[in-house]
């Protein structure tokens, strides 16, 4: 039971870590356009 | 009194201009934003800060944005002139969260002195506002929402895109915070849930999972709760809790009482059940926000071409220069992939215009010198050398924006009516939360109504499905111009179709010339299109070509015809009665298939045109998918009787009418609704304006005279026929949806409410009965787009749009 109190805050870190992943992800860009990846493999050159 | 802004202490550019009364004194302001500050401030009491500061108040940041709307230039490209005394505009609100707020900014610019109209639309966030420029400026507008905490700003593309960016980035980031929190605390909380009572679960490690918990709901609270809590304290001052108080209540109170709980380590923690709230909610909530975006940016598209630049020749050079700066007689040159600035007439070269845009057509159109281009339509192959006839805001997709914007601002009467019963049962809900807890003696009882039976449902029942229609409308070239159109349209039994320019091309040629023989062929001819110079009727494009006689004093006799002198003999070009009524002596008898057009003077007949007109392609199917949905369809005409007979008995229309002038079309639709029939007109000429403002619901085509696209409640962009069952279709099928939506939000909260009230039901099941409720509403209410992408039994297939993506790179 001991591992416990090493494996929930850090379990808590990884939580915040991941957020800022995403925050940054999310504000570079990433998210604004998710229907076009879809379409980008569809067109023949560039 | 000095000469500067008692705000920020810059120079007065125009003192007394902007003054407001601040501790008792009348102060003078160098801008409306320092005004609005000010009484803004001293409103809410705390006018003390005058006495008190140290430097003067930081000006507005968006201070010279409010001022630049006032300019002339800049406003010809999003303000709509109705006479000298009005204008109006279209405004794009920030800040709005919900009904009461859409309230609050409808009446605050209703009562600002001189605004003439104000409708708010929460779907696409904007204002419709009409004002009279001599008795206030649009900048006044913007600083009475700035005044109320709101913001204005005219529609713009470019910084409706950065807006809209930055709204769905806030969404996201919000539904990724609670739905990580969630799924996360959800897994502190299965320990707790597997142990329940068994005592294997250690009281520490019990703690060590609560206070886990606390920290990753924390951010749920501060980061993804924000709206909940925003939205509910505006609607808390000013008394109107619309369905985010509830919501803030239980969210607030459940995570203070878990929080507490969690300090002193007594009493039930319900973590999980915020976290995972927050996050349905959330989730229901951004996919209102993408449908709402989605349908809006179709109308964007209509605009969007108003930003770009063209190349204006000035002294034999072509010199870059904004669209809207462009004035008629310029000469511009397009070039190849771009947008084409204004609507004019090509002079030089030749290239395909794709017209998809304005039309829904997706097959790109030739165009050679003489041929007309509308501004927004895109030039595929070659340069194009063009003269302007119409820029900025006169041009057809300006006009078609306008239209299609005036339908997203009004509201419809059904959303107004959900809007107001949610708002009744927010109080009933609030009242037996706070007796049930009573009873109770338990906090949880009242979270649990609070959450339970919020009418968030209720409130999301009609908006997005109404909108997930209009949007997808508009992208096959249907424009929406009034949002309550849909419900009427669902409910249309007997659908009124005009002939002429409608079920045909109105496009007629003179098949047979008759002569009385007191005039020749080519004398009648040239008496003819004299007449019918000035006039807009289909039938006078028959006239067009050849010589023309100068006729005197025309007068039109809209249904009938039109008078007019040569040489002081009195001539008359029109129907047989019009006719009639001025020449001597019997006229010939028409003939059965083609439409006739009499001319004759005071003495007799001189000739009969027999004018023969085509089908419009699709209009076969077209009625015959009108009859297989159960509606009653009438042929409605001011042609000669014998060709509108022969034309129902073609299309097998049972009900017709010939020789019908405007007054009787009118009449006709006035008496079908006495017998209790729903009207639906399809008309397109000047003469069909009243009958279709008489109709319950109508559609106009795309091509046809301006005053009747203004009357109508649809646009046919692209003039097909084809749209009209498609729409009908889609009209009943969002109605069935948001009586299901109604249906389904009514009856869980009748059955939730006295569950929770009574102890049933806990905030877990409450938290999750009522997110599922939402995002059932809000799922069922989005198939209403997506039926369009079905192929319907009466549509041929259109190309999609994957075929045309050669052309564009």
């Amino acid at each position: 039971m001991e591992s416990l109190y090493l494996l929930i805050p850090l379990s808590v870190a990884v939580v915040f870590l991941i957020g800022w992943v995403f925050w940054c992800a999310l504000h570079g860009g990433q998210f604004d356009d998710l229907d076009r990846a879809g379409t980008d493999v569809l067109s023949e050159d560039e | 009194m000095t000469g500067t802004c008692f705000h920020c202490g810059l120079p007065l550019p125009e003192p007394g201009r902007w003054r407001a009364p601040v501790l008792g004194v009348p102060r003078n302001f160098c801008c409306a934003g320092c005004q609005a500050v000010a009484s803004t401030i001293a409103a809410a009491g705390h006018a003390r800060y005058y006495e008190t500061r140290e430097r003067p108040g930081a000006k507005p940041e968006s201070l010279p944005d409010a001022l630049a709307y006032d300019d002339p230039l800049a406003q010809r490209q999003f303000t709509d002139s109705n006479g000298p005394n009005e204008r109006s505009a279209t405004l794009i609100l920030d800040r709005i969260r919900c009904a009461a707020c859409l309230w609050l900014n409808e009446q605050t610019l209703r009562h600002v002195p001189g605004v003439l109209r104000a409708d708010l639309n929460y779907t696409t966030q904007r204002a419709r506002v009409a004002w009279d420029p001599v008795r206030c400026r649009l900048s006044d507008i913007v600083a009475a929402t700035r005044a109320i905490g709101y913001d204005a700003y005219p529609y713009d593309p470019q910084r409706q895109g950065a807006f809209d960016r930055g709204a769905r980035r806030k969404a996201l980031w919000g539904l990724f915070v609670a739905g990580f929190g969630a799924m996360q605390v959800m897994m502190y909380a299965f320990p707790a849930y597997v142990d329940e009572g068994t005592g294997t679960l250690s009281r520490e490690a019990e703690a060590l999972m609560r206070w886990a918990s606390l920290l990753l709901t924390a951010p749920v609270i501060v980061f993804s709760c924000g709206p909940f809590f925003s939205g509910a304290w505006r609607e808390l001052r000013r008394l109107r809790p619309g369905m985010d108080t509830p919501i803030a209540l239980g969210i607030g109170a459940g995570f203070a009482a878990s929080a507490w709980a969690t300090v002193t380590g007594t009493g039930a923690v319900y973590f999980d059940s915020i976290a995972m709230l927050a996050f349905l909610l959330l989730g229901a909530r951004y996919l209102e926000l993408a449908a709402r975006q989605r349908a809006a940016r179709s109308l964007d598209r209509l605009s969007r071409w108003s930003a770009s630049t063209a190349f204006r020749l000035e002294d034999g050079k072509y010199v870059q220069a904004q669209a809207h700066e462009l004035v008629k007689g310029d000469l511009v040159m397009v070039p190849a992939g771009d947008r084409i600035p204004a609507d004019g007439v090509v002079e030089r070269g030749s290239s395909s215009v794709d017209e998809s845009l304005l039309t829904g057509e997706p097959l790109p159109l030739a165009k050679s010198p003489g041929s007309s281009i509308c501004a927004g339509t895109l030039n595929l192959e070659q340069p194009l050398t063009m003269r302007v006839e119409r820029a900025g805001g006169e041009t057809r997709a300006a006009a078609i924006a306008r239209l299609v914007e005036r339908g997203a601002a009004s509201r419809p009467r059904l959303v107004a009516a959900a809007d107001r019963l949610a708002q009744v049962f927010t109080w009933i809900v609030l009242v037996v939360a706070a007796l049930a807890g009573l009873h109770a003696g338990n906090g949880w009882v009242t979270i649990a109504v609070l959450v339970a039976t919020c009418p968030c449902a209720l409130a999301l029942a009609a908006p997005i499905a109404l909108t997930q229609v209009s949007g997808d409308l508009l992208a096959r070239g249907v424009a929406l111009t009034r949002a309550s159109a849909l419900e009427t349209l669902a409910s249309a039994t007997d659908v009124v179709l005009d002939k002429t320019g409608t079920l045909t091309n109105g496009r007629f040629r003179i098949a047979r010339v008759e002569l009385s023989g007191r005039a020749d062929s080519a004398e009648c001819r040239a008496l003819a299109s004299g007449l019918e110079a000035g006039s807009r009727h289909p039938l006078a494009r028959a006239f067009e070509e050849g010589k023309s006689v100068p006729v005197e004093s025309i007068r039109n006799v809209p249904g009938r015809g039109l008078e007019g002198k040569v040489d002081g003999r009195t001539l008359r070009i029109g129907t047989e009665n019009f006719c009639r009524e001025l020449a001597a002596g019997p006229l010939p008898p028409p003939d059965s298939a083609l439409t006739p057009v009499y001319l004759a003077d005071e003495l007799g007949w001189l000739a009969v045109f027999h004018l023969e007109d085509t089908l419009r392609a699709g209009a076969d199917e077209a009625v015959a998918a009108l009859q297989a949905a159960g509606l009653r369809v009438h042929l409605l005409s001011g042609d000669h009787p014998a060709a509108v007979s022969a034309l129902a008995v073609r299309l097998g229309i049972a009900i017709w009418h010939g020789g019908a002038s405007p007054q009787d079309k009118f009449g006709y639709a006035a008496q079908l609704q006495r017998e209790g029939r729903v009207v639906a007109m399809v008309g397109d000429g000047l003469n069909d304006a009243p009958v279709l403002a008489r109709a319950n619901v109508s559609f106009a085509m795309g091509g046809g005279a301006d005053t009747a696209q203004r009357h109508a409640d649809y646009v046919l962009l692209g003039n097909s026929l084809d749209e009209v069952p498609s729409t009908f279709h889609q009209a009943r099928r969002a109605m069935q949806i948001v009586r299901q939506n109604f249906g389904w939000a009514l009856a869980y909260n009748a059955i939730v409410l006295p569950l929770a009230a009574t102890g049933w039901i806990g905030p877990l099941e409450a938290a999750i009965g009522m997110a599922a409720s939402s995002f059932i509403v809000v799922l069922n209410a989005l198939r209403a787009g997506a039926s369009a992408q079905e192929p319907e039994p009466w549509k041929a297939s259109t190309s999609s749009s994957l075929s045309r993506s050669p052309s564009y790179s």
